[in-house]
Protein backbone atom coordinates (compact mmCIF):
# COMPACT_ATOMS: atom_id res chain seq x y z
CA UNK A 1 0.00 0.00 0.00
CA UNK A 2 1.64 3.15 -0.95
CA UNK A 3 1.60 5.85 1.63
CA UNK A 4 -0.74 7.99 -0.51
CA UNK A 5 -3.51 5.35 -0.43
CA UNK A 6 -3.14 4.86 3.71
CA UNK A 7 -3.81 8.67 4.27
CA UNK A 8 -6.59 8.66 2.07
CA UNK A 9 -8.24 5.51 3.64
CA UNK A 10 -7.00 7.62 7.06
CA UNK A 11 -9.10 10.92 5.69
CA UNK A 12 -12.00 9.18 4.72
CA UNK A 13 -12.45 7.35 7.92
CA UNK A 14 -11.59 10.28 9.81
CA UNK A 15 -14.35 11.61 7.45
CA UNK A 16 -17.02 9.28 7.96
CA UNK A 17 -16.79 8.94 11.90
CA UNK A 18 -16.66 12.40 12.03
CA UNK A 19 -19.98 12.57 9.70
CA UNK A 20 -21.64 9.85 12.09
CA UNK A 21 -20.69 11.92 15.44
CA UNK A 22 -21.89 14.95 13.67
CA UNK A 23 -25.61 13.70 12.90
CA UNK A 24 -25.47 11.13 15.93
CA UNK A 25 -28.22 13.42 17.43
CA UNK A 26 -30.49 13.91 14.19
CA UNK A 27 -30.34 10.06 14.40
CA UNK A 28 -31.20 9.92 18.03
CA UNK A 29 -33.97 12.37 17.55
CA UNK A 30 -35.21 10.54 14.47
CA UNK A 31 -35.99 7.67 16.25
CA UNK A 32 -38.18 9.69 18.76
CA UNK A 33 -40.25 10.69 15.77
CA UNK A 34 -42.46 8.31 13.82
CA UNK A 35 -42.68 8.33 9.47
CA UNK A 36 -46.20 9.20 10.42
CA UNK A 37 -45.25 12.11 12.15
CA UNK A 38 -42.94 13.45 9.68
CA UNK A 39 -44.99 13.40 7.19
CA UNK A 40 -47.79 15.18 9.24
CA UNK A 41 -49.53 17.92 7.56
CA UNK A 42 -50.16 21.77 8.95
CA UNK A 43 -52.92 21.29 11.04
CA UNK A 44 -55.44 23.40 8.76
CA UNK A 45 -54.68 20.88 6.33
CA UNK A 46 -55.31 17.80 8.45
CA UNK A 47 -58.74 16.11 7.56
CA UNK A 48 -61.35 15.17 10.49
CA UNK A 49 -60.44 11.61 9.97
CA UNK A 50 -56.24 12.60 9.48
CA UNK A 51 -56.81 14.34 12.54
CA UNK A 52 -58.34 11.72 14.13
CA UNK A 53 -55.55 9.48 13.61
CA UNK A 54 -52.79 11.88 14.76
CA UNK A 55 -54.65 12.31 18.35
CA UNK A 56 -55.94 8.30 18.53
CA UNK A 57 -51.18 8.37 18.02
CA UNK A 58 -50.43 10.82 20.29
CA UNK A 59 -52.75 9.50 23.35
CA UNK A 60 -51.67 6.24 22.40
CA UNK A 61 -48.22 7.57 23.15
CA UNK A 62 -49.04 8.66 25.80
CA UNK A 63 -50.10 6.08 27.49
CA UNK A 64 -47.41 4.08 26.69
CA UNK A 65 -44.81 6.51 28.28
CA UNK A 66 -46.68 7.03 31.04
CA UNK A 67 -49.23 4.81 31.65
CA UNK A 68 -51.96 7.40 31.72
CA UNK A 69 -55.11 7.36 29.70
CA UNK A 70 -55.19 10.90 28.39
CA UNK A 71 -57.91 12.83 26.31
CA UNK A 72 -56.55 14.82 23.50
CA UNK A 73 -59.83 16.96 22.18
CA UNK A 74 -59.49 19.39 19.32
CA UNK A 75 -61.63 22.78 20.83
CA UNK A 76 -62.71 25.07 17.80
CA UNK A 77 -63.28 28.55 18.08
CA UNK A 78 -67.34 29.30 18.85
CA UNK A 79 -69.40 31.50 16.18
CA UNK A 80 -69.89 35.00 17.76
CA UNK A 81 -67.00 34.77 20.54
CA UNK A 82 -64.10 36.37 20.88
CA UNK A 83 -62.11 36.19 24.24
CA UNK A 84 -61.34 39.06 26.27
CA UNK A 85 -59.07 39.23 29.83
CA UNK A 86 -59.20 41.81 32.04
CA UNK A 87 -57.04 42.08 35.41
CA UNK A 88 -57.69 44.40 38.09
CA UNK A 89 -54.05 45.80 39.77
CA UNK A 90 -55.86 47.24 42.68
CA UNK A 91 -56.97 43.95 43.60
CA UNK A 92 -53.52 41.67 42.88
CA UNK A 93 -51.79 40.73 45.77
CA UNK A 94 -48.93 39.03 44.18
CA UNK A 95 -49.67 35.95 45.50
CA UNK A 96 -48.68 33.95 42.51
CA UNK A 97 -51.53 31.31 42.81
CA UNK A 98 -51.95 32.00 38.68
CA UNK A 99 -48.57 31.02 37.66
CA UNK A 100 -49.31 27.89 39.88
CA UNK A 101 -52.39 26.97 38.65
CA UNK A 102 -51.04 27.62 35.26
CA UNK A 103 -48.40 25.07 35.81
CA UNK A 104 -50.46 22.32 36.47
CA UNK A 105 -53.56 22.96 34.40
CA UNK A 106 -51.13 22.67 31.14
CA UNK A 107 -48.83 20.48 31.60
CA UNK A 108 -46.04 22.36 32.05
CA UNK A 109 -42.26 20.88 32.81
CA UNK A 110 -41.66 20.22 36.43
CA UNK A 111 -38.28 20.37 36.79
CA UNK A 112 -38.19 23.74 35.07
CA UNK A 113 -41.48 25.31 37.32
CA UNK A 114 -42.68 26.47 33.80
CA UNK A 115 -45.48 28.44 33.43
CA UNK A 116 -47.18 31.44 31.05
CA UNK A 117 -47.58 33.71 33.55
CA UNK A 118 -44.75 35.94 35.30
CA UNK A 119 -45.83 38.15 37.83
CA UNK A 120 -43.71 41.22 38.29
CA UNK A 121 -43.29 42.89 41.60
CA UNK A 122 -43.42 46.56 40.45
CA UNK A 123 -42.71 49.90 41.99
CA UNK A 124 -46.01 52.01 42.44
CA UNK A 125 -45.67 54.60 40.14
CA UNK A 126 -43.98 53.45 37.22
CA UNK A 127 -44.89 51.02 34.39
CA UNK A 128 -41.30 50.35 33.19
CA UNK A 129 -41.48 46.53 32.89
CA UNK A 130 -38.04 46.14 32.61
CA UNK A 131 -37.92 47.11 36.55
CA UNK A 132 -40.15 44.55 37.24
CA UNK A 133 -38.90 42.06 40.12
CA UNK A 134 -39.76 38.10 39.48
CA UNK A 135 -38.12 36.93 42.63
CA UNK A 136 -39.93 38.47 45.19
CA UNK A 137 -40.98 37.02 48.40
CA UNK A 138 -43.48 37.71 50.52
CA UNK A 139 -45.41 38.83 52.99
CA UNK A 140 -47.30 40.25 50.00
CA UNK A 141 -48.51 42.60 49.34
CA UNK A 142 -45.58 45.06 50.44
CA UNK A 143 -47.50 48.73 50.47
CA UNK A 144 -45.13 49.54 48.28
CA UNK A 145 -45.60 48.04 45.57
CA UNK A 146 -48.21 46.65 42.86
CA UNK A 147 -47.95 43.13 41.29
CA UNK A 148 -48.14 42.46 37.73
CA UNK A 149 -49.33 39.15 35.94
CA UNK A 150 -47.95 38.65 32.43
CA UNK A 151 -48.91 36.67 29.94
CA UNK A 152 -50.07 36.10 26.53
CA UNK A 153 -51.85 39.23 25.29
CA UNK A 154 -53.81 37.47 22.30
CA UNK A 155 -52.89 40.67 20.05
CA UNK A 156 -55.08 41.66 17.55
CA UNK A 157 -51.84 42.10 15.61
CA UNK A 158 -49.33 39.59 16.79
CA UNK A 159 -45.19 40.54 16.10
CA UNK A 160 -44.60 36.43 17.24
CA UNK A 161 -47.46 35.78 14.09
CA UNK A 162 -45.88 37.39 11.36
CA UNK A 163 -42.33 36.42 12.28
CA UNK A 164 -43.00 32.88 12.07
CA UNK A 165 -41.29 31.64 9.11
CA UNK A 166 -43.07 28.66 8.71
CA UNK A 167 -46.82 29.61 9.68
CA UNK A 168 -46.75 27.18 12.59
CA UNK A 169 -48.50 29.64 14.55
CA UNK A 170 -51.89 31.88 13.85
CA UNK A 171 -54.56 33.99 15.58
CA UNK A 172 -57.70 32.24 15.50
CA UNK A 173 -61.72 33.69 15.39
CA UNK A 174 -61.83 34.01 18.64
CA UNK A 175 -58.79 35.80 19.25
CA UNK A 176 -56.37 33.08 20.64
CA UNK A 177 -53.07 32.83 18.95
CA UNK A 178 -51.85 28.94 18.37
CA UNK A 179 -49.10 26.73 17.82
CA UNK A 180 -48.78 23.81 16.17
CA UNK A 181 -46.70 22.01 18.00
CA UNK A 182 -45.90 19.31 14.87
CA UNK A 183 -45.36 21.76 12.36
CA UNK A 184 -42.90 24.41 14.38
CA UNK A 185 -39.78 24.53 13.57
CA UNK A 186 -38.43 26.18 17.18
CA UNK A 187 -36.55 28.20 15.72
CA UNK A 188 -37.55 30.67 18.04
CA UNK A 189 -37.85 33.52 16.14
CA UNK A 190 -41.63 34.48 17.82
CA UNK A 191 -40.06 34.28 21.48
CA UNK A 192 -37.75 37.29 20.31
CA UNK A 193 -40.85 38.85 18.55
CA UNK A 194 -42.90 38.99 21.52
CA UNK A 195 -42.97 42.53 23.62
CA UNK A 196 -44.59 40.12 26.29
CA UNK A 197 -42.32 37.67 27.19
CA UNK A 198 -45.09 35.25 26.68
CA UNK A 199 -43.42 32.58 24.66
CA UNK A 200 -41.79 29.57 25.90
CA UNK A 201 -38.84 27.01 24.09
CA UNK A 202 -39.36 23.17 25.03
CA UNK A 203 -35.69 22.87 25.67
CA UNK A 204 -36.52 19.46 26.08
CA UNK A 205 -39.70 17.22 26.75
CA UNK A 206 -41.58 18.18 29.47
CA UNK A 207 -41.16 16.15 32.60
CA UNK A 208 -44.61 15.46 34.46
CA UNK A 209 -44.63 12.25 37.15
CA UNK A 210 -47.86 10.18 35.50
CA UNK A 211 -49.96 11.28 38.76
CA UNK A 212 -49.35 14.58 37.79
CA UNK A 213 -50.73 14.89 34.28
CA UNK A 214 -53.83 16.77 33.32
CA UNK A 215 -55.51 13.69 31.23
CA UNK A 216 -58.04 16.70 29.92
CA UNK A 217 -56.18 18.11 26.96
CA UNK A 218 -56.38 19.66 24.14
CA UNK A 219 -54.79 19.86 21.05
CA UNK A 220 -53.71 23.06 20.20
CA UNK A 221 -53.27 23.74 24.31
CA UNK A 222 -52.24 21.62 27.29
CA UNK A 223 -51.12 18.31 25.48
CA UNK A 224 -48.22 17.35 26.14
CA UNK A 225 -45.22 19.59 23.87
CA UNK A 226 -42.16 17.78 22.11
CA UNK A 227 -39.08 19.00 22.61
CA UNK A 228 -38.06 21.87 20.70
CA UNK A 229 -41.01 23.58 20.05
CA UNK A 230 -42.92 27.06 21.20
CA UNK A 231 -45.59 27.05 23.67
CA UNK A 232 -47.85 29.72 24.93
CA UNK A 233 -51.13 30.91 26.42
CA UNK A 234 -53.53 29.65 24.98
CA UNK A 235 -56.37 31.36 27.40
CA UNK A 236 -56.57 27.70 28.14
CA UNK A 237 -58.92 26.78 25.08
CA UNK A 238 -59.41 23.16 26.49
CA UNK A 239 -61.48 24.70 29.08
CA UNK A 240 -62.49 28.27 27.23
CA UNK A 241 -63.88 26.70 24.64
CA UNK A 242 -66.59 24.66 26.37
CA UNK A 243 -67.71 27.65 28.58
CA UNK A 244 -65.37 27.29 31.52
CA UNK A 245 -63.51 29.67 32.88
CA UNK A 246 -59.50 29.55 32.60
CA UNK A 247 -57.30 27.85 35.22
CA UNK A 248 -55.42 30.97 36.16
CA UNK A 249 -58.98 32.66 37.01
CA UNK A 250 -60.11 30.52 39.31
CA UNK A 251 -56.88 30.09 41.50
CA UNK A 252 -57.20 34.05 42.03
CA UNK A 253 -57.99 34.08 45.53
CA UNK A 254 -59.28 37.76 45.38
CA UNK A 255 -61.19 38.38 42.02
CA UNK A 256 -58.74 40.34 40.02
CA UNK A 257 -59.15 38.52 36.56
CA UNK A 258 -62.39 38.70 34.47
CA UNK A 259 -62.91 36.61 31.50
CA UNK A 260 -65.32 36.52 29.20
CA UNK A 261 -66.65 37.09 25.57
CA UNK A 262 -65.93 40.70 23.79
CA UNK A 263 -68.55 40.74 21.29
CA UNK A 264 -71.54 39.63 24.32
CA UNK A 265 -72.37 43.13 25.48
CA UNK A 266 -74.04 42.03 28.77
CA UNK A 267 -70.53 40.44 29.30
CA UNK A 268 -68.90 40.94 32.58
CA UNK A 269 -65.49 41.87 30.30
CA UNK A 270 -67.57 44.08 28.92
CA UNK A 271 -68.85 45.81 31.65
CA UNK A 272 -64.91 46.61 32.67
CA UNK A 273 -63.94 47.71 29.38
CA UNK A 274 -66.99 50.13 29.32
CA UNK A 275 -67.09 51.07 33.48
CA UNK A 276 -63.44 51.16 34.58
CA UNK A 277 -60.69 52.79 33.27
CA UNK A 278 -58.29 50.10 31.71
CA UNK A 279 -55.67 50.18 29.59
CA UNK A 280 -53.01 47.53 27.84
CA UNK A 281 -49.45 46.62 28.13
CA UNK A 282 -47.45 48.90 25.55
CA UNK A 283 -50.02 50.11 23.97
CA UNK A 284 -47.04 52.13 21.87
CA UNK A 285 -45.85 48.85 19.91
CA UNK A 286 -48.90 48.67 18.23
CA UNK A 287 -50.10 45.12 19.29
CA UNK A 288 -53.24 45.75 20.02
CA UNK A 289 -53.55 43.12 23.14
CA UNK A 290 -57.28 41.47 23.90
CA UNK A 291 -55.54 41.42 27.58
CA UNK A 292 -56.83 44.93 29.35
CA UNK A 293 -55.48 45.85 32.77
CA UNK A 294 -56.68 48.71 35.17
CA UNK A 295 -57.01 50.26 38.40
CA UNK A 296 -60.02 51.01 41.10
CA UNK A 297 -60.59 54.25 41.03
CA UNK B 1 -80.83 22.44 38.11
CA UNK B 2 -79.14 24.34 41.02
CA UNK B 3 -80.51 22.04 43.30
CA UNK B 4 -79.02 18.94 41.77
CA UNK B 5 -75.83 20.68 41.16
CA UNK B 6 -76.26 22.38 44.73
CA UNK B 7 -74.06 19.37 46.74
CA UNK B 8 -71.50 18.87 44.53
CA UNK B 9 -71.07 23.02 44.42
CA UNK B 10 -70.96 23.05 48.56
CA UNK B 11 -67.89 20.12 48.07
CA UNK B 12 -66.18 22.63 45.49
CA UNK B 13 -66.92 25.43 47.97
CA UNK B 14 -65.24 24.03 51.31
CA UNK B 15 -62.42 22.26 49.09
CA UNK B 16 -61.54 25.87 48.36
CA UNK B 17 -62.31 27.21 51.56
CA UNK B 18 -60.04 24.40 53.49
CA UNK B 19 -57.60 25.61 50.93
CA UNK B 20 -57.30 28.75 51.28
CA UNK B 21 -57.29 28.50 55.28
CA UNK B 22 -53.76 27.10 54.23
CA UNK B 23 -51.83 29.93 52.87
CA UNK B 24 -53.88 32.85 54.82
CA UNK B 25 -51.28 33.82 57.36
CA UNK B 26 -51.95 36.95 60.38
CA UNK B 27 -54.61 39.33 60.55
CA UNK B 28 -57.91 38.16 61.61
CA UNK B 29 -59.04 35.49 62.84
CA UNK B 30 -59.35 32.17 60.86
CA UNK B 31 -61.53 31.13 58.47
CA UNK B 32 -63.09 28.44 60.68
CA UNK B 33 -64.37 28.83 64.32
CA UNK B 34 -65.51 32.08 62.74
CA UNK B 35 -69.07 30.05 62.77
CA UNK B 36 -71.94 29.52 60.98
CA UNK B 37 -72.45 26.29 58.63
CA UNK B 38 -71.65 27.42 54.99
CA UNK B 39 -75.02 26.79 52.10
CA UNK B 40 -74.75 27.48 48.67
CA UNK B 41 -77.68 28.94 46.73
CA UNK B 42 -78.49 30.63 43.54
CA UNK B 43 -78.02 35.02 43.51
CA UNK B 44 -80.41 36.90 42.43
CA UNK B 45 -79.69 36.32 38.44
CA UNK B 46 -79.95 32.46 39.12
CA UNK B 47 -77.44 31.56 37.22
CA UNK B 48 -74.47 31.78 39.67
CA UNK B 49 -73.95 30.51 43.36
CA UNK B 50 -73.03 32.38 46.04
CA UNK B 51 -71.28 30.73 49.57
CA UNK B 52 -73.34 32.57 52.34
CA UNK B 53 -73.08 30.90 56.18
CA UNK B 54 -76.18 30.55 58.50
CA UNK B 55 -76.08 32.25 61.93
CA UNK B 56 -72.56 31.92 63.23
CA UNK B 57 -72.00 29.95 67.06
CA UNK B 58 -69.04 31.65 69.11
CA UNK B 59 -66.23 29.46 70.65
CA UNK B 60 -66.57 28.61 74.15
CA UNK B 61 -62.94 28.44 74.39
CA UNK B 62 -63.96 24.39 75.67
CA UNK B 63 -63.48 21.39 74.37
CA UNK B 64 -66.43 18.39 74.58
CA UNK B 65 -66.14 14.90 75.51
CA UNK B 66 -64.45 14.13 71.76
CA UNK B 67 -62.51 16.55 71.52
CA UNK B 68 -64.53 18.79 69.31
CA UNK B 69 -64.42 22.91 70.40
CA UNK B 70 -67.62 23.33 71.36
CA UNK B 71 -69.84 26.48 69.90
CA UNK B 72 -72.96 28.14 71.49
CA UNK B 73 -75.31 30.04 69.51
CA UNK B 74 -75.47 33.82 70.40
CA UNK B 75 -79.13 33.23 71.69
CA UNK B 76 -77.88 31.23 74.57
CA UNK B 77 -76.81 34.03 76.73
CA UNK B 78 -78.07 37.15 74.80
CA UNK B 79 -81.49 35.54 75.35
CA UNK B 80 -81.62 36.12 78.51
CA UNK B 81 -78.86 39.17 79.18
CA UNK B 82 -79.77 42.82 78.57
CA UNK B 83 -77.59 44.53 75.35
CA UNK B 84 -74.85 46.81 76.60
CA UNK B 85 -75.80 49.60 73.83
CA UNK B 86 -72.96 51.74 74.99
CA UNK B 87 -70.37 49.19 74.35
CA UNK B 88 -68.43 50.36 71.71
CA UNK B 89 -65.45 48.64 69.94
CA UNK B 90 -65.89 44.87 71.83
CA UNK B 91 -63.07 45.66 73.91
CA UNK B 92 -64.98 45.05 77.19
CA UNK B 93 -66.67 42.17 76.39
CA UNK B 94 -66.95 39.05 78.76
CA UNK B 95 -63.78 37.36 78.00
CA UNK B 96 -65.24 33.55 78.26
CA UNK B 97 -67.12 34.28 74.96
CA UNK B 98 -66.40 35.71 71.47
CA UNK B 99 -63.19 33.70 71.75
CA UNK B 100 -61.02 34.75 68.70
CA UNK B 101 -62.78 37.97 67.65
CA UNK B 102 -60.47 40.51 66.01
CA UNK B 103 -61.92 43.98 65.97
CA UNK B 104 -60.65 46.03 63.77
CA UNK B 105 -63.40 47.11 61.29
CA UNK B 106 -63.66 51.26 61.24
CA UNK B 107 -64.89 52.73 64.50
CA UNK B 108 -67.71 50.35 64.62
CA UNK B 109 -69.68 48.72 67.75
CA UNK B 110 -71.20 45.39 67.58
CA UNK B 111 -74.16 46.52 68.06
CA UNK B 112 -73.71 48.33 64.40
CA UNK B 113 -74.19 44.97 62.60
CA UNK B 114 -75.31 42.85 65.30
CA UNK B 115 -79.46 42.83 66.38
CA UNK B 116 -79.70 43.99 69.89
CA UNK B 117 -83.32 42.24 70.12
CA UNK B 118 -82.19 39.32 68.00
CA UNK B 119 -78.59 37.84 67.93
CA UNK B 120 -79.16 34.79 65.68
CA UNK B 121 -80.03 37.72 63.02
CA UNK B 122 -77.85 40.83 61.95
CA UNK B 123 -79.14 44.54 61.60
CA UNK B 124 -79.58 46.97 58.68
CA UNK B 125 -78.03 50.36 59.63
CA UNK B 126 -82.18 51.32 59.23
CA UNK B 127 -82.81 48.96 62.28
CA UNK B 128 -84.35 46.27 59.85
CA UNK B 129 -83.32 42.71 60.91
CA UNK B 130 -81.62 40.35 58.34
CA UNK B 131 -80.44 36.80 57.94
CA UNK B 132 -77.41 36.01 58.32
CA UNK B 133 -77.32 33.98 55.06
CA UNK B 134 -77.87 37.46 53.40
CA UNK B 135 -75.16 38.98 55.14
CA UNK B 136 -73.63 41.29 51.50
CA UNK B 137 -76.74 43.41 51.91
CA UNK B 138 -75.29 44.27 55.29
CA UNK B 139 -71.86 45.16 53.53
CA UNK B 140 -73.32 46.63 50.42
CA UNK B 141 -74.22 49.80 53.35
CA UNK B 142 -71.15 50.94 53.37
CA UNK B 143 -69.09 48.81 50.73
CA UNK B 144 -71.28 50.29 47.70
CA UNK B 145 -67.79 50.36 44.89
CA UNK B 146 -67.18 46.66 46.02
CA UNK B 147 -70.51 45.28 45.98
CA UNK B 148 -71.18 47.17 42.22
CA UNK B 149 -67.99 45.63 41.32
CA UNK B 150 -69.03 41.89 42.79
CA UNK B 151 -72.44 42.06 41.15
CA UNK B 152 -70.52 42.99 37.87
CA UNK B 153 -68.33 39.77 38.61
CA UNK B 154 -65.08 42.24 39.15
CA UNK B 155 -64.42 41.44 42.58
CA UNK B 156 -64.34 38.03 44.93
CA UNK B 157 -62.94 34.73 43.41
CA UNK B 158 -64.79 32.04 40.96
CA UNK B 159 -64.92 28.65 39.46
CA UNK B 160 -67.14 27.45 36.82
CA UNK B 161 -68.41 28.55 33.88
CA UNK B 162 -67.84 32.03 31.85
CA UNK B 163 -70.61 31.13 29.48
CA UNK B 164 -73.46 31.22 31.72
CA UNK B 165 -75.52 28.67 28.85
CA UNK B 166 -73.60 25.73 29.67
CA UNK B 167 -73.04 25.86 33.45
CA UNK B 168 -73.14 27.85 36.16
CA UNK B 169 -70.47 29.41 38.97
CA UNK B 170 -69.53 29.47 42.32
CA UNK B 171 -68.62 32.86 43.69
CA UNK B 172 -67.00 33.69 46.92
CA UNK B 173 -68.81 35.80 49.80
CA UNK B 174 -67.68 38.75 51.21
CA UNK B 175 -66.68 36.64 54.60
CA UNK B 176 -65.32 34.20 52.27
CA UNK B 177 -62.23 36.60 52.07
CA UNK B 178 -63.02 39.44 54.95
CA UNK B 179 -63.27 38.88 58.55
CA UNK B 180 -66.19 41.02 59.14
CA UNK B 181 -64.71 41.63 62.77
CA UNK B 182 -61.49 42.62 60.97
CA UNK B 183 -61.92 43.13 56.97
CA UNK B 184 -58.20 43.98 55.92
CA UNK B 185 -57.32 41.62 53.72
CA UNK B 186 -54.57 39.10 55.07
CA UNK B 187 -51.01 39.35 54.13
CA UNK B 188 -50.12 36.27 52.04
CA UNK B 189 -46.61 34.20 51.38
CA UNK B 190 -46.22 33.96 47.27
CA UNK B 191 -46.64 30.42 46.18
CA UNK B 192 -44.51 29.00 43.35
CA UNK B 193 -41.21 30.86 43.37
CA UNK B 194 -40.26 31.57 39.73
CA UNK B 195 -36.93 29.14 38.54
CA UNK B 196 -37.03 30.31 34.93
CA UNK B 197 -34.72 31.84 33.06
CA UNK B 198 -36.34 35.55 33.72
CA UNK B 199 -35.55 34.77 37.44
CA UNK B 200 -31.75 33.43 37.24
CA UNK B 201 -30.82 36.50 35.26
CA UNK B 202 -32.68 38.76 37.78
CA UNK B 203 -30.68 37.00 40.97
CA UNK B 204 -27.75 36.90 38.93
CA UNK B 205 -28.09 40.52 38.19
CA UNK B 206 -28.91 41.70 41.25
CA UNK B 207 -26.26 39.70 42.90
CA UNK B 208 -23.50 41.42 40.47
CA UNK B 209 -25.09 44.77 41.76
CA UNK B 210 -25.06 43.67 45.12
CA UNK B 211 -21.53 43.55 44.80
CA UNK B 212 -20.51 46.74 43.36
CA UNK B 213 -22.28 48.59 45.84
Amino acid sequence: MSRRTALKALGATLGAAAFAQAIAPLTEWAADMSVDEYLQKHYKELSPVDLAMVIARLEQRTKEETGVEVHIGDYRPQPGVKFGYALNLSICVGCRRCAQACHVENNHDRPSGNSYIRVLEMQKGSMDLAKGRVNYSGPVPNPEKFYLPVQCQQCDKPPCVSVCPVEATWKETDGIVVVDYNWCIGCRYCEAACPYHARRFNWKKPEIPAAEINPDQGYLSNRIRPQGVMEKCTFCLHRTRQGKLPACLEACPTGARVFGNLLDPESEIRWVLKNKRVFVLKEDVGTQPSFFYFFDE
Amino acid sequence: MMLRAAPILIGVALVSVALAGQWMIGGGASLEGRGGAREVRADAEGDAAVIARTAPRVSAGLVDYHGVEAGVSCMTCHSTREPDRANGLGGALPKTFHQGLAFAHAGMSCLSCHHADDYDSLRLADGRKLAFRDSQQLCAQCHGPQTRDYLNGSHGGMTGYWDKSRGGRVRNACIDCHDPHAPAYPALIPVFAPRDAAARQQAEREQRHHRHE
